[in-house]
């Protein structure tokens, strides 16, 4: 079979699986559709909770970024995985047992305030669209490469799934169908890595492989790359160029973002109990390990096969891949010395007579982990499966993206907001309107992309890491803080951060370099100074305003025990 | 330790007191096992990964502190969350406010 029909094959068979269950699991009420009942068991949470997670971004992207930054790329490992400590310990908990359906109820109720809501809702919705956005082009992307379909078609499909399970089923059909989308993209992750693990270094593990020898030369791998990338004039692979505080910056951005962002967060609403919160944050973080492990291993293994394919090869001779992928234009190659070899080396590059060297090649390092499997000759099954994989991831995140918009419109816009009258079946209809809406305009966005989808992503954690962190760790953890001091904290966080990235990407995206960032931090790190001055104001705007009611003060010390004197279960049901 | 009847006024006072007890020794777990989390992520991983790097993981191409930054760091996060789980649970029975099983469970 051609890796066509295997494509086509593998697809079909994952979306007929997801349909299934998204008819088995519909939505009767709003809480199952907003929370699936409150009544998901934690290792399914859990892998839900990872499928949601992991998105076109970490299952597309993030072992081509890491291929092409080395140690460098280390932020988007620790970065991603470390905010799930942050979740267990300091936020999941505490939420379940305050039992809300969102988080700008959380950040309403506890600051009595409808303001603090409104600004909560407004951060969520545009977290949440800036991420989605992202996803809709991944399905395009898989689509057009691999069934070599029409990008807009391929959204179309990708729409028309989602909508599926995402507005009958809601949080619960959700889950489900992200459970069934774990598996599917795990399997799809790992299957290749263990081959090229195999292949290249004769050990079965991807994570010990990339660490151990190469089977051909014995010496190795990390060894035998950061020599070649010293030849070629790139950094060393284990060194990296970004300075230490921005890396420090960056990683704490991406953990304390991932910690705030709403889609996330609002899993752990889904278990039965506070206990589950917790242990559920744990399989999560599991589940999210495996992928988040072997990434940097297959970053390894593509970036030594496409050195050891490309290097000073032929360009007439090239593999299929080479072309197809140069179609798509996500290769590009242009011979600047006319002798047909292929000149692939980084800014550093000098000849022997000590001129500098001119790189021919351009490599979109969205491809690398598509690009993979080709690349290893890995049989047409297994170059499959990953089109499979990626399509699950994408379409995981968006279903739980989409969700938080269509709560954030009917629940606590319309219910909490400017309807506080609306029935329960009002507001079940609303919620899935308002599902379909965004649903079309993300699929309008996957279609019609800003070229700066990857510019918003930083945007989102940024300001998830400067907006909701600081002000539910506080509301949590400072029964003082009122609500003068969460409505400063956010707004001055938002705005600093927002300012920031706005200037150096949008605004004068000339003058973004490390001589005119402050304190040398890029703009993807700056959350975490927002993050910090938010968390600043709140405590000082506090001290200087009158203390919340006794009726909050008491929602605080509920909130610190799962279960307090005399009381059975009843707040479960809140 | 004894446990509140919830009987008497005296009883809350006690009952508020066992309270901060148990809100202490939670804030104590967090603050020991972020610390690690700290160490391991922005300590190995960044602040002190060229000293770290000096090293190789014994029997493997590893530089030490790259090490930690791609790979250690991500087992001992997974860890940490789990000890957390063990310890509050056990918290949560010392103090007698673990939460009750339903029947259907």
């Amino acid at each position: 079979m051609t890796v066509q029909a295997w494509t086509f094959a593998l697809v079909s068979l994952s979306f007929a699986l997801y349909i299934g269950i998204a008819i088995w699991s519909r939505a009767n009420s709003t809480s199952e559709f907003y929370v699936a009942g409150k009544g998901v068991h934690p290792v399914a949470n859990g892998m839900a909770t990872a499928a949601d997670w992991m998105s076109a971004a970490s299952f597309i992207s993030m072992a081509g970024i890491i291929s092409f930054l080395g140690y460098d790329g280390s932020v988007y490992l620790m970065g991603w995985t470390g905010g799930y400590v942050l979740l267990a310990l300091l936020l999941a908990p505490y939420l379940r047992k305050f039992g809300a359906f969102t988080v700008p109820d959380f950040v309403g109720d506890r600051y009595y305030s409808q303001a603090a809501r409104m600004v909560a809702v407004v951060c969520a919705i545009f977290v949440s669209f800036t991420y989605v956005a992202g996803q809709m082009r991944g399905v395009g992307i898989v689509f057009s490469r691999f069934l070599e379909i029409d990008i807009t078609l391929g959204v179309i499909i990708g729409m028309g799934i989602v909508f599926f399970y995402a507005v009958l089923g809601g949080m619960k059909g959700i889950t489900y169908t992200q459970v069934a989308q774990y598996c599917v993209l795990i399997f799809a992750y790992t299957v290749p890595a263990i081959f090229l693990s195999l292949l290249i270094t004769g050990n079965p593990i991807p994570q010990f492989g990339f660490g151990g020898a190469e089977q051909e030369t014995g010496t190795y791998l990390l060894d035998h790359l950061n020599r070649l990338h010293e030849e070629l004039g790139f950094a060393a692979y284990t060194g990296g160029t970004k300075t230490t505080i921005d890396i420090f910056a960056i990683t704490a951005a991406l953990m304390v973002g991932t910690a705030g962002l709403p889609h996330v967060i609002i899993r752990f609403y889904t278990v039965p109990k506070v206990r589950d919160a917790r242990i559920s944050a744990g399989w999560a973080l599991m589940f999210i390990a495996i992928l988040y492990t072997v990434a940097p291993a297959v970053a390894v293994f593509a970036r030594t096969n496409l050195l050891n394919t490309v290097v000073n090869e032929p360009y007439a001779e090239m593999p299929e891949w080479f072309t197809k992928w140069e179609t798509t234009g996500l290769i590009t190659f242009e011979d600047h010395n006319n002798d047909g070899l292929i000149q692939y080396v980084g800014p550093a590059a000098t000849a022997a007579s000590g001129e500098p060297l001119q790189n021919e090649l351009t490599i979109d390092r969205d491809i690398m982990v598509l690009a993979n499997p080709e690349i290893a000759r890995l049989p047409n099954w297994v170059i499959a499966l990953v089109a499979a994989g990626g399509l699950a991831a994408a379409l995981s995140t968006a279903a739980g993206l989409l969700l938080v918009v269509s709560t954030a419109v009917s629940h606590d816009l319309l219910k909490r907001g400017l309807r506080p009258k609306i029935t329960e079946k009002g507001e079940l209809v609303a919620a899935r309107i308002s599902a379909a809406v965004a649903v079309i305009i993300a699929g309008y966005l996957g279609i019609n992309p800003f070229a700066f989808v990857a510019e918003v992503v930083a945007f989102a954690f940024g300001l998830a890491a400067a907006s909701f962190f600081p002000v539910i760790i506080l509301g949590i953890f400072s029964k003082r803080l009122n609500r003068e001091g969460a409505i400063a904290g956010m707004l001055v966080g938002i705005t600093f951060t927002a300012a920031y990235i706005v200037y150096f990407k949008f605004v004068n995206p000339a003058a973004n370099v490390a001589d005119n960032w402050w304190f040398g931090i890029s703009p993807e790190g700056i959350g975490t100074v927002g993050m910090a001055l938010n968390f600043a104001v709140a405590l000082v705007v506090s001290r200087f305003t009158a203390p919340p009611p006794e009726h909050v003060q008491s929602i605080v010390e509920r909130i610190r025990v799962p279960r307090e004197s005399g009381e059975t279960h009843q707040t479960a049901e809140a | 330790m004894s446990h509140p009847d919830y009987s008497s006024d005296s009883n809350l006072v006690r009952e508020d007191q066992t309270r901060s007890e148990y809100w202490r020794r939670n804030l104590q777990y967090v603050g020991i096992l972020l610390s690690i989390w700290f160490a391991v992520s922005y300590g190995a991983g960044i602040l002190f990964v060229d000293t770290l790097n000096e090293i190789t993981v014994p029997g493997t191409g590893f530089p030490l502190g790259f090490w930690f930054a791609q790979q250690g760091s991500i087992y001992v996060f997974v860890v940490l969350i789990f000890v957390y789980v063990f310890l509050m649970n056990r918290l949560d029975r010392a103090f007698k406010v673990d939460e009750i099983e339903e029947v259907d469970e």
